[in-house]
């Protein structure tokens, strides 16, 4: 193992086809990027976008959802509903300054064994070109202008303590 | 007996919530009486180092709005943070973030430049923009920075309760007040007020139907004037997505509900549950129709996140610098 970075996706495959189409490319001996870490639901309408958001903010570069063709969702409407919390979840996205190669439906039936060998080494790729997301160190840096401040504070505080009273230019501007 | 303190404190707010506590009208009265008012530079006259003097945990409960985006308010929040028993964070902008936190969709660089040198009420080319520190004749005076992000109050100290709304009302002021002050505090963390969606209070429930199908959205001055689910008309309301407790003030006055009581103790990010329930009721199923449907909500991040954006999974738009 190199020691170059290595994207973190999360996928979210639906119990009937993408999941089981995952065990096809597993029992078929299909080799793919190791990158994915497949989560399984009952169905890609289940995917809250909840789920993808907390994804990206604990770490994850990307997030694939797998589903049922259209016409073909075990429940029916379920991967409807999944396209069209994913069309504007990913102009969303794009609004808070997220790619939206980071985001990505595949509609993979049982039988496509080859589909998710293709779309997970085709993803990989593409996030590797992007470079990490990094949400979790972005988050630690935004919040170092707080850990400066409270410095800053105490120092203050510091040289004011022996002589309470004749230090007031340390204080915040209010009137 | 001695009273309990009590201190109210405003942060990055317009003032609505201190309107509010004024809201309670001859209520306030029996308020005044049973508690010694230490702070609240809206209406009285007290000095910050009155209160670094106190004790700590000598004030009872702090009320504090407004959302944390300056040094000035962070050290504030820190203070009263220490001196007081109970921090109350108090309206949607302490709560999560209110419509400061909108300001997370840009650098301070943009916010600064815009406000001091692009704006169009401004004098042309004067572009002067607020120092930190500045020295004449030998004398210095300072202002607080402004931070690079907009954070409600529990990203900055220990929160123990919430009130919520744009502003909150004097209802659920009085609630939290009665509790304080008869001794009857639900679990730390809470947030007072129901833990339900507000379409359970709203008057047009009734005409809410199973499944919406939108086909288009409207802007609210398209539909005002009719009584039936806004939803159901088409128009984008939060209503589901919201905690109740304002008595939809807001439907029953002919607005679409804006979502500033935040989501409810099962909800971690408003705007994420919004988004999937409007979008999941779309007729549509092919995808150009799915987004010629969607071309109707030409903002999700400012119709989903107006006053939550700052408490949202993902805090603040993710391309923006961080200067020091």
């Amino acid at each position: 193992m190199s020691n170059e970075w290595q994207p973190r996706i999360v996928a979210f495959f639906c119990n009937w086809c993408t999941y089981t189409a995952a065990d096809l490319a597993g029992v078929s001996r299909l080799k793919y990027a190791s990158n994915t870490r497949v989560i399984r639901l009952m169905c890609s309408g289940r995917v809250d976008p909840q789920f993808i958001l907390d994804a990206l903010a604990k770490g994850a570069d990307a997030v694939l959802i797998g589903g049922c063709h259209p016409f073909d969702c075990h429940y029916a409407e379920g991967n409807y509903k999944c396209l069209r919390r994913f069309q504007l979840l990913k102009r969303m996205l794009a609004d808070m300054g997220i790619e939206p190669e980071r985001l990505r439906l595949e509609w993979i039936s049982a039988a496509e064994g080859e589909k998710v060998k293709r779309v997970i080494n085709e993803m990989t790729a593409a996030v590797r070109a992007l470079g990490p997301l990094g949400i979790p160190q972005k988050f630690a840096e935004w919040d170092k202008e707080m850990e400066q401040f409270t410095a800053h504070v105490q120092a203050a505080e510091a040289l004011k303590a022996p002589c309470a009273e004749h230090a007031p230019t340390q204080e915040p501007a209010h009137v | 007996m001695s009273k309990p303190k009590v201190a109210f404190y405003w942060c990055a707010s317009c003032g609505g919530c201190e309107e509010t506590v004024v809201d309670l009208a001859e209520d306030i009265l029996g308020v005044v009486e049973k508690v010694d008012i230490v702070l609240w530079p809206v209406a009285m006259d007290f000095k910050y180092k009155d209160i670094e003097a106190m004790a700590d945990k000598s004030i009872t409960a702090t009320f504090l709005n407004g959302a944390i985006r300056s040094t000035e308010q962070e050290e504030m929040a820190r203070l009263l943070r220490r001196k007081s028993v109970y921090l109350i964070a108090y309206g949607a902008c302490a709560h999560t973030g209110g419509i400061p936190a909108l300001a997370n969709q840009f650098s301070r660089e943009q916010i600064l430049k815009f406000n001091y040198e692009d704006a169009p009420t401004l004098v042309k080319g004067e572009k002067t923009r607020p120092l930190t520190s500045f020295t004449e004749e030998g004398r210095t005076v300072s202002l607080p920075a402004l931070h690079n992000v907009v954070r409600t109050l529990d990203q900055v100290v220990d929160v123990d309760y919430y009130v919520p709304g744009c502003p909150p009302t004097p209802k659920i002021t009085r609630a939290a007040v009665n509790a304080l002050l008869e001794g009857k505090l639900p679990p730390k963390g809470t947030v007072i007020g129901p833990d339900h969606a507000l379409c359970e209070e709203c008057e047009r429930k009734d005409t809410k139907p199973d499944k919406w199908d939108f086909v288009e959205f409207k802007r609210p001055h398209q539909k005002l004037m009719d009584e039936k689910c806004f939803l159901a008309q088409g128009v984008v309301c939060m209503g589901p997505a919201t905690r109740a407790g304002c008595e939809a003030q807001c439907t029953a006055g002919g607005m679409p509900c804006t979502g500033c009581f935040g989501g409810t103790s099962r909800v971690r990010d408003q705007g994420a549950k919004i988004l999937s329930s409007i979008c999941s009721n779309i007729a549509a199923k092919e995808e150009d129709e799915i987004d010629e449907t969607l071309a109707g909500i030409p903002d999700p991040v400012g119709t989903f996140y107006r006053y939550g954006l700052a408490k949202s999974i993902l805090r603040r738009k993710m391309n923006l610098p961080t200067n020091p």
